[in-house]
């Protein structure tokens, strides 16, 4: 069995219930305001992040460090590489 | 006594100020509470209408009145800089050395504008974010005689999300009316996958994109912009070349939070609870409107939709009760008209809880935006609304 280590993320960003600007602009914003190696994790409740985040993340060359559901919302890990 | 300090004088400073004056008369008449307004300028600016001003015949002169005009006669207005807020004194600092102690303060302070984080911003590209700068857009889209307009935004987060793709909308209705659609190529930018965050709307949205025949294009964040190229770069690594660029530039909050240490470098966005509206845990410091860090829309409408919350906590601390959860509890509203062009318009209303489902954009809902543009002055600061 294969565990998976999910870094500390150096900062939280809580989207849930955000309909507009929404999840992936948060991110966006706070990959903007980070340096390379830091590790955020976004909290959403929108279905669609899970799929739009890993899009963008591969888009802008980040690296998609985990989605995972927790209660009610899911958290997705991404860390700054450039 | 219990000193109200409100910092800044935007929709949701000088509400919330005329709220509290409304539940604290007895309190002010007694000399309790006091209320001061704090604004760096005296005016109180109606910045939706700034669009407006590039694209619909709007007057500067007519977007701005005195702040002192908007507050209730028992609010006192201080006209100064903020350079600090000292919470070990409660004490907030101007820049001409005046300082003035509180007991509860409220950060209304709003987001600045700042395009010379992108170099050059000012010499290549065009918004409407300042009543100048929409001026300087609506000469340059009267000095334009086709070629290639690129629609695009440069910062996280920006005010009133919809903007760029109301304007995109707009500038296609104005050129096919002067003549000009035909030699020109219209080009919008969305930051994230699709048209708009909001997937309904961005369902309604792309067809109109369509038809208009602007091209979208997903994925694209500006990162750069290449003057001697005339090509706007993104941080994902694509670039579009441009005859006219529009921009959204980027936003932050004001520096003296972040030198006060009451929010984080370099954003300076206010670590605001998504509930109560209190900064960092603090009991009695409250933010609203753009200040915030909520994952909310930037717009007046949501500082207009948190005032009440804030009057309602403060006004329970000074009455030494619970706070009533059925109006001091934020649940997310925000509410915003979006013009679609052609005299069209649709209305996005939304909460944490509940998604907005926008009615099919009709004449309706874009009179009901220049409605509330007109109105604005006579019902929103005042609380009539």
């Amino acid at each position: 069995m294969t565990e998976v280590v999910v870094p500390a993320p150096a900062r939280t960003i809580d989207a849930r219930g955000s309909f507009c600007p929404g999840p992936l602009m948060e991110l966006i914003r706070g990959i903007r305001e980070s340096v390379p190696g830091d590790v955020l994790a976004v909290y959403s409740t929108d279905s669609g992040s899970k799929i739009d985040i890993p899009k963008w993340v591969e888009k802008a060359g980040h690296r998609l460090v985990g989605v995972f559901a927790r209660g009610g919302y899911d958290e997705i890990v991404v860390e700054k590489t450039h | 006594m219990n000193r109200i300090v409100i910092l800044g004088g935007g929709v949701g400073g000088t509400l919330t100020a005329n709220l509290l004056v409304k539940r604290l008369r007895r309190q002010l008449d007694r000399g309790d509470v006091s209320i001061t307004v704090v604004d760096a300028t005296g005016d109180h600016t109606y910045q939706p209408g700034f669009m407006y001003i590039a694209m619909g015949g709007e007057r500067a002169e007519r977007l701005q009145r005195r702040e002192r005009s908007l507050l209730d006669r028992r609010v006192n207005l201080l006209i100064g800089e903020v350079t600090l807020v000292d919470e070990a004194t409660r004490t907030v600092h101007f820049s001409d050395g005046q300082r003035i102690g509180y007991e509860t303060l409220v950060l209304a302070t709003g987001s600045r504008i700042v395009p010379e984080a992108i170099e050059h911003f000012d010499a290549e590209a065009q918004h409407f974010y300042t009543a100048e700068a929409a001026l300087r857009l609506r000469h340059a889209l009267d000095a334009f005689t086709g070629g290639r307009i690129v629609v695009a935004i440069a910062g996280m987060p920006y005010k009133c999300p919809p903007a760029p793709l109301e304007v995109s909308f707009l500038i296609e209705a104005e050129l096919r009316e002067r003549g000009l659609r035909g030699e020109s190529e219209l080009h919008f930018c969305s930051p994230i996958g699709r048209a708009f965050t909001i997937q309904s709307v961005s369902d309604m949205a792309t067809p109109i994109l369509e038809e208009k025949g602007i091209e979208l294009h997903t994925f694209f964040n500006v990162e750069a912009i290449d003057p001697g190229r005339h090509v706007v770069q993104s941080l994902e690594g694509e670039e579009l070349p441009y005859d006219l660029l529009i921009l959204v530039p980027p936003h932050k909050g004001q520096q003296f939070l972040i030198d006060s240490g009451l929010a984080p470098a370099p954003g300076g966005w206010l670590p605001t609870d998504r509930t109560t509206l209190q900064v960092g845990g603090r009991p009695n410091v409250f933010a609203l409107g753009d200040a915030t860090d909520l994952p909310l829309s930037k717009a007046g409408s949501t500082a207009h939709f948190e005032a009440p919350v804030v009057t309602e906590r403060i006004v329970a601390g000074i009455e030494a009760r619970e706070v009533d959860h059925a109006h001091g509890d934020y649940l997310g509203k925000v509410m915003c008209f979006f013009e679609v062009g052609d005299g069209k318009g649709t209305l996005l209303q939304f909460d944490y809880e509940h998604p907005p489902r926008p009615p099919k954009p009709n004449q309706l809902w874009h009179l009901g935006k220049i409605v509330f543009n007109k109105t604005y002055w006579h019902t929103v600061p005042k609380g009539r609304v």
